[in-house]
């Protein structure tokens, strides 16, 4: 009887409990299928993928690196060995007693050369984020443009570029410190930024990249209204990350080594790799040292390397919208 | 006959046949209309010219010229210079053989073993992706640490490949790898693979890494079976622009193989061994100073590339857009 008087509210409720339980287990089932699947995604979505696959690569890469990484490991040990370790017969491939001593040398001649150390530090830094930051803001544009925008000249201004990457001649420096000297930036920072700006490598990469991206999602977004900036900025260089990521890699790099020597004869202008240079030429000019300067300016472009690539992972993961 | 009327009013302007002052007049048009696209090519336009085009032009003529630097202006001599270059010089035309032996080993080599890398890389784990990607590009990376291989071909028994040989009882004495005309070029060569994963690498990484998963997922439901048709019917055409982009970058750094062979083989090297045509062009330009005919060398340098390049533009047309 009690059970009847209930009905009509309690049954109703239970029945509600009961569907809310099984949707409940359903939305858990449906998560953790998702889970698995997203678990799986890239290992065994493709064709042809097992781990025994996997191992086979990954020992043939670790062989063939370790091939490619033997010279900068001799390098690194090089680096770290006293002095009467660098001349023991045989050569080893191991410090028996690692010390520091190649870079307090370094360090102890760069600080006692006409400008402290720090200043050059400085240089090299403000040249390289200068040049890299100018260099992608531009070629990004640029690229942008000259892939994806028609108009008139455009097609010569893509042949003209290829053939700039092409034309490597020992006389072009030349004519470019001339063109530098009637400009009046020898011995100054732009002498030393601005060619790497307008260096036609990374404006190419960014030419190719952009090209991939669907002609549809510009007009689409053309159609909503936004301008060629807002499209290029909002809509096309978040989708070629991978280039853009690159393009800082190489920038960066080809700044960081840049040796300005001829450009700039100012000891307070100087980047890193021109002192260096002449420490290793003026009679410090030991295995050692050398081998420890060589490590020191590894350093940075390798650091700009590990960011910029495992940024390059994170945003491909989660990119989505593709034709 | 009216849908021929038609037709021809749907005609774009730029499909029609115009007069000259028509034509210029709807360029002018059509460039007035799309000013922002000069806008936004301007910044990097004005660095592009400046230190990259124009002194392009201005060195392209000096090749027809005998300049030293010293003399003003330079004395023009027509083709003498190409003239002395493929009949006079000796050491040009061997210098041809050894950049062809270059250009083969760091151009379709090294070309081919970079796409075969970076598609391995590709299928492993994500963080094994970066840690390998590091080890292969680490070499172009660090400017000129090839100094490095010296140690390691040095002549004198404190080289260690000298040193682990008579270890393992190979050879009784040392071998002067750098010096011993046999052995120079193998070496150089070597050394050039190893730095010459460089800017095509990281761009093949980036294609790959670029490629839409959900292409793999329609591949396979569309029938494909193994790695190998994935590999040529998705992935390949999927990454064309990046593939040119690691063609050219090859290209140019086969044909201009030179700062790693002087360093190491010094310069001259034993019997011109490893002396190709940019060392050549650097021993007119900077150690003779005969900038007319160092010009003139890198003219020639620059025709066999663009060649070079057409072809490859050729070859991979299919994959572009």
């Amino acid at each position: 009887m009690a059970k009847k008087e209930l009905k009509p509210s309690q049954i109703k409720a239970q029945q509600e409990a009961e569907n809310a339980a099984a949707l409940e287990a359903l939305r858990k089932r449906r998560e953790k299928e998702h889970r698995k699947m997203e678990r799986s995604k890239g290992t065994n979505k493709q064709v042809g993928k097992s781990w025994k696959n996997d191992i086979g690569i990954f020992l043939f890469l670790t062989l063939l690196g370790a091939f490619m990484l033997l010279p900068i490991y001799v390098a690194v040990i090089t680096s770290v060995k006293p002095v009467n370790e660098i001349f023991i017969m045989p050569p080893r491939l191991y410090a028996m007693d690692p010390t520091f001593d190649n870079f307090k040398d370094l360090f102890v001649v760069a600080n006692n050369s006409w400008v402290p150390f720090s200043r050059n530090v400085f240089n090299s830094i403000f040249v390289t984020v200068a040049a890299t930051v100018l260099h992608v803001l531009f070629a990004c544009t640029a690229g942008f443009v000259l892939s994806k925008c028609k108009f008139p000249g455009a097609k010569a201004l893509n042949k003209i570029i290829v053939i700039a990457l092409l034309f490597n001649s020992q006389v072009t420096y030349i004519m470019q410190y001339m063109v530098m000297a009637k400009l009046g930036m020898i011995n100054t920072y732009a002498a030393l930024i601005c060619p790497l700006i307008g260096s036609s490598m990374g404006l190419y990469l960014m030419i190719q990249s952009v090209s991939q991206i669907p002609d549809a999602m510009i007009e689409a977004a053309k159609v909503d209204g936004a301008g060629l900036m807002r499209i290029c900025w909002g809509i096309v260089i978040p989708n070629s990350k991978p280039a853009v990521m690159t393009i800082i890699i190489f920038e960066f790099q080809a700044a960081w080594n840049a040796n300005g020597g001829s450009l700039v004869y100012d000891e307070a202008l100087k980047t890193i790799p021109t002192v260096v240079q002449q420490i290793a030429a003026a009679g410090l000019a030991r295995q050692g040292a050398i081998a420890a300067s060589a490590v020191v300016l590894m350093i940075p472009p390798l650091a700009i390397f590990i960011a910029a690539q495992s940024n390059v992972m994170e945003t491909m993961a989660h990119a989505g919208m593709k034709d | 006959m009216a849908a021929e009327t038609q037709k021809k009013e749907i005609l774009l302007p730029s499909e029609r046949k115009m007069s000259f002052k028509e034509k210029w007049g709807y360029t002018w048009h059509e460039m007035k209309r799309n000013k922002m696209c000069y806008l936004m090519l301007l910044p990097f336009m004005v660095f592009f010219i400046m230190f990259t085009v124009i002194p392009v032009c201005m060195s392209l003529p000096i090749g027809f010229t005998d300049f030293d630097m010293a003399h003003f202006p330079p004395k023009f001599v027509g083709l003498q210079n190409f003239y002395t270059m493929f009949l006079e010089d000796d050491v040009f035309i061997g210098s041809i053989r050894t950049t062809l032996i270059f250009a083969i080993f760091t151009g379709p080599l090294s070309y081919a073993l970079s796409f075969f890398l970076a598609w391995l890389i590709n299928e492993l784990h994500p963080v094994l992706k970066t840690v390998f990607t590091l080890i292969f590009y680490a070499p172009s990376m660090a400017g000129n640490i090839y100094f490095v291989w010296q140690l390691i071909f040095s002549g004198d028994t404190y080289g260690y490949l000298n040193a682990m040989l008579s270890e393992l009882g190979i050879t009784t004495s040392a071998i002067q790898w750098l010096t011993d005309a046999n052995y120079v070029l193998p070496c150089v060569i070597v050394v050039q693979l190893w730095v010459s994963m460089g800017a095509g690498f990281l761009a093949m990484r980036a294609g790959f890494q670029g490629i839409d998963k959900a292409m793999y997922e329609a591949g396979a439901i569309e029938g494909i079976s193994n790695r190998w048709q994935e590999l040529i019917y998705i992935t390949i055409p999927s990454m064309g622009p990046q593939l040119m982009f690691a063609a050219v970058m090859q290209i140019v750094s086969a044909f201009t193989v030179d700062i790693v062979g002087r360093s190491l083989a010094g310069f001259p090297s034993t019997d011109y061994k490893v002396h190709t045509i940019m060392t050549h062009a650097f021993d007119y330009g900077w150690v003779r100073f005969e900038m007319g005919y160092s010009s003139a060398i890198c003219f020639v340098l620059f025709l066999v590339m663009l060649i070079c390049n057409n072809l490859v533009g050729k070859l991979l047309g299919k994959y572009m857009n």
